[in-house]
């Protein structure tokens, strides 16, 4: 096995459930700045799952979503991915874009560049608050953008989880808006070699 | 209410008769159903990645298409399936994001389906029919019963293989 990433320590999992926490908080300010509503967040889970049940996650493989894919590149590389039901994606388009709620029924040019945005700056919002913490430089790729099943899009970033190991450890962050309109969720998957940086980063070696 | 098997991704399931076996959400990967019409044995395998060789972790056969389609052909077998009246279908192998400057792992879903139809044919099974590329996901479910393949997905509508 090439790390055995069952094996983390109750403080470990504190450290992780910390940086989601200062992370998807950044981020959760950010998009409730751009939207102008407040916006919650749960506490962020702390999960080692088996490849296969990660879908489940976010209502089952075949959940239709649209989903913003990042790459994390510098010294403790992995994936950020921001997850939004087709009804909130609609939503959060329209809030955007100053249309109607309701308007929105399918995503054309301007409405996917819009999202890819959002990923951005929630994405940048995030590595921005891990840098603080960790004194990590992370850098984000240019986001990417696919509306279909959540398994298929989840699949992306399990596939380069796959060639080291069979469980993924992802930390996952709710947003739900005030108005119930948007809900998301935010995963950082950090690559396998990752875990190790970034807990060394933080001093619970 | 004919039984209705799921498989996860990485994982495979065989069956006979009655039984339909299902696989959500397939994008990048490959879901590879191995029927034989006479006994109505067959299985349904979802890999995740081309090559166990060339993987760090490779303990877990089912995630791909080298290790995976021999261990279910096996199973088959020995449930009593004849390997000569073996078929292949297959579908998925997708690329759901497209970036400029795309990496080998970006385009996994590609090397998947030459990684599955190399080995089919070193397994001498017949591939007879695909449905795998393009830029969305698909659910795969096989009827034990027909041997029908259903691929189904979002905008693109639905078919029987």
């Amino acid at each position: 096995m090439a790390e055995d990433v069952l094996e983390l320590s109750a403080m470990q999992m504190d450290a992780l459930r910390e940086i989601g926490n200062i992370g998807a908080g950044n981020s959760a300010t950010a998009l409730s700045q751009i939207i102008n509503r407040k916006i919650d967040m749960n506490v962020p889970k702390v999960a080692i799952v088996p490849l296969g049940d990660v879908p489940d996650l976010v209502g089952g493989p075949d959940a239709m979503v649209a989903g913003v894919f990042l790459r994390v590149y510098g010294k403790a590389p992995g994936s950020i991915l921001f997850l939004l039901p087709k009804e909130s994606a609609f939503y959060l388009v329209d809030t955007l874009m100053g249309k109607k709620h309701g308007d929105t029924q399918t995503l054309d040019f301007m409405d996917e560049s819009a999202l890819m945005e959002i990923g951005n700056i929630l994405a940048g919002a995030y590595l921005n608050a891990l840098f603080h913490f960790t004194k990590l430089t992370l850098l984000p790729s240019i986001p990417a953008l696919a509306m279909d099943m959540a398994g298929a899009i989840l699949s992306v970033v399990l596939v380069q989880l796959g060639q080291m190991g069979d469980h993924a450890l992802v930390i996952e962050t709710e947003f739900l808006s005030e108005d119930d309109g948007i809900k998301g969720h935010f995963f950082l998957v950090p690559d396998p070699g990752s875990l190790e940086t970034i807990l060394t980063a933080v001093g619970v070696k | 209410m004919p039984e209705l098997i799921r498989v996860g991704m990485a994982d495979y399931k065989v069956g006979r008769g009655s039984a339909t076996i299902i696989s959500y959400g397939l994008g990048s990967c490959i879901g590879i159903t191995l029927y034989d019409a006479e006994t109505r044995i067959g299985g349904l395998l979802h890999i995740m990645l081309p090559d166990s060789t060339q993987a760090r972790s490779n303990e877990n056969p089912a995630k791909f298409a080298d290790s995976g389609i021999p261990l279910m052909m096996e199973n088959i077998l020995s449930m009593g399936g004849s390997r000569s009246r073996l078929v292949a279908k297959i579908a998925g192998g997708s690329q759901m994001f497209t970036f400029a400057n795309a990496t080998d792992i970006m385009r996994v879903g590609a090397r998947n389906a030459i990684a599955v139809k190399t080995i089919l044919k070193d397994l001498r099974i017949r591939l007879i029919a695909e449905d795998t590329g393009g830029t969305y996901g698909r659910t795969v479910q096989i009827d034990l019963n027909t041997g029908i393949y259903k691929v189904k997905t979002i905008d693109k509508g639905e078919k029987e293989l």
